[in-house]
């Protein structure tokens, strides 16, 4: 006579668990009597069932769970303590073929990773979430989760917790409920054969909703953890049954998922570069170069490192912004990097601009500036040490007072916040004289008549681009560059 | 129509003698075994395998993938 097995190993578990390290290959690592590796059959028996084996992807959170990659053999992401709703998020857009599940206990769920998980649920991604609530932190000894009752011991509340300090326990289940995008949330229970049998159904219907899209689903497992709470199988049970229901009960909050029809993930979105551009800069200026355009001038051969300091409201960084879509709309490789106070005006700001031909290893530049642009003493003080002594330095003259320099070190003083003013009547276009300074100060420093005709058109069209919308300031800033030019 | 024949193993080794099978057994075919297993616990033992009844209620309560396995007669 023959035999069939009617109730055995997952074939959605590794044969034998090569990836656990030491000589046990067919258990998991699972103390004795945890409610994980129950989850875990179920799982896997669900897995097997609805056939989606190959396109699922578990999150192994951090926790007790952490290793669940050891066993299921599906696609499987370890991530960072709670972010596992925030990773399945990614991994099932980046791959609208998978089905992804998000595996978290309660330290993981519903204390460090709540946020993720709460937004993964208000957004309704397609996944479904497992929840292992075990009323303690289990793999670092048993202290005190969000889910601790009052009242009980924990390594972290030895008088037990007390709700006047600690608050009750989170009912997540009921929290989700409040929620408008979740699709199926239910609480189920690893105690008696009929609590486990429920608890079946209900990771059926998940891995179903999971492999239909339905939307986000959540169980939620009330779990046994015998070791932590110092007890055998029988007393956990009762402790879940008689304590732990009282605060979670259970059943099916809510199972909306007849009303939603099969659905797919959403297929990445990769939109036209010309689609983007226009939305980004509805002005386009003219383009003065191909997409190919390479500029040869050897002013350029080595890499033009720029800082600019001063105070919030100079135009310090929109200073910085221009220069660097200059160099951009000339097809040079470019980095803008700012540094600034909270306040929109005042404090100290400053920004660091690399232009280069080659690739640009570091946007940061603490020493080797080429050319350093000084509104107030306080930033000339501060960045004047990280100028080579063969720089150039543009400075406020009524602002900075300058020691001894470098003999070999350019230095150029204007009161740009007074020529703007004097000249287009509003001291905010003094971030344009001093690029028409700058234009002055390359001019005198070797660039060729075609590199300089070609900075002002490479000025014109950052401008437009800028400020198209607004013909007037165009203009205005046009002027404010020329009146940089004569200001020197 | 003849009864359906039940068969339940337990594979020692796999076992961490946590007990949750042995209450569940409603023909009560479950105990603790007295001998260490390479794992260093106590292994769950089935007295009368033949007995079973095929309910897989002990399947579904040990949290060991491959230590419980209940076959079918066919």
């Amino acid at each position: 006579m023959s035999e069939k097995i009617k109730f055995g190993r997952s074939k959605v578990f590794f044969e034998t668990f090569n990836r656990r390290p030491g000589p046990i290959k067919k258990n998991m690592h699972y103390c004795p009597g945890c409610g994980h590796g129950i989850l875990h059959k179920l799982i896997a028996e669900a897995i097997e069932h609805y056939g989606i084996q190959e396109n699922t992807t578990l999150i192994a959170p951090v926790g007790c769970a952490v290793f669940a990659y050891y066993y299921f053999n599906v696609g499987s992401i370890s991530v960072p303590h709670g972010r596992a709703p925030a990773v399945a998020t990614g991994a099932g857009r980046a791959n609208p073929e998978s089905y992804v599940i998000s595996y978290q206990g309660d330290g993981d769920l519903a204390a460090i990773g709540f946020n993720e998980f709460l937004q993964a649920a208000n957004r309704g991604e397609k996944m479904t979430v497992f929840f292992v609530n075990n009323s303690n932190y289990g793999m670092t000894g048993g202290q005190m989760a969000p889910t601790t009752l009052p009242g009980q011991k924990t390594t972290t509340s030895p008088y037990g917790r007390n709700p006047e300090t600690e608050g009750y326990p989170t009912p997540v289940c009921e929290i989700v409920n409040a929620l408008t995008a979740p699709v199926y949330i239910e609480r189920v229970a690893l105690t008696t054969p009929g609590r486990v049998a429920a608890a079946k159904k209900a990771v059926y219907k998940g891995i179903q909703n999971l492999k239909e899209r339905k939307g986000f689903s959540l169980i939620e497992v009330v779990a046994p953890c015998p070791i932590n709470l110092k007890m055998d199988a029988s007393q956990v049970n009762e402790f879940i049954e008689k304590q732990m229901l009282n605060y979670f009960p259970l059943g099916c909050l809510r199972d909306r998922t007849g009303e939603m029809e099969n659905g797919k993930l959403p297929a990445p979105v990769i939109r036209d570069e010309e689609e983007v551009r226009k939305v980004l800069f509805p002005v386009r200026s003219e383009h003065g170069v191909a997409a190919d355009f390479r500029n040869t001038s050897e002013f350029f051969n080595s890499e033009l490192r720029v800082k600019i300091g001063g105070f919030g409201g100079q135009g310090v960084l929109s200073l910085g912004v221009m220069l660097a879509n200059m160099a951009r709309l000339r097809n040079f490789n470019v980095s803008w990097m700012p540094s600034y106070g909270p306040e929109q005006r005042g404090g100290a700001a400053c920004c660091a601009v690399t232009v280069s031909r080659g690739a640009i290893p570091s946007p940061i530049i603490d020493r080797g500036g080429n050319l350093l642009i000084a509104m107030t003493q306080a930033a000339f003080d501060k960045f004047i040490p990280e100028l080579r002594e063969d720089g150039i330095l543009i400075y406020d003259h009524t602002a900075v007072k300058l020691p001894q320099l470098p003999a070999t070190m350019q230095t150029y003083g204007v009161d740009a916040l007074a020529v703007a003013d004097e000249k287009l009547g509003s001291s905010k276009f003094a971030n344009s004289v001093l690029i028409g300074v700058l234009a002055a100060v390359l001019a005198k420093n070797g660039m060729t008549e075609a590199d300089q005709a070609d900075f002002n058109r490479a000025f014109a069209e950052a401008v437009t681009e800028k400020f198209g919308r607004k013909p007037g300031a165009v203009e205005a800033n046009l002027k404010a560059f020329e009146a940089g030019k004569a200001a020197l | 129509m003849a009864l359906k024949k039940f068969r339940v193993r337990v594979t020692a080794d796999e076992c961490k003698g946590c007990g949750r099978c042995i209450a569940v057994c409603p023909k009560k075919l479950l105990s603790r075994g007295n001998e260490l297993n390479i794992q260093g616990y106590f292994a769950i033992i089935a007295t009368d395998p033949g007995n079973c009844i095929g309910c897989g209620s002990c399947f579904y309560q040990c949290p060991e993938p491959g230590a419980i396995t209940i076959f079918e007669e066919e």
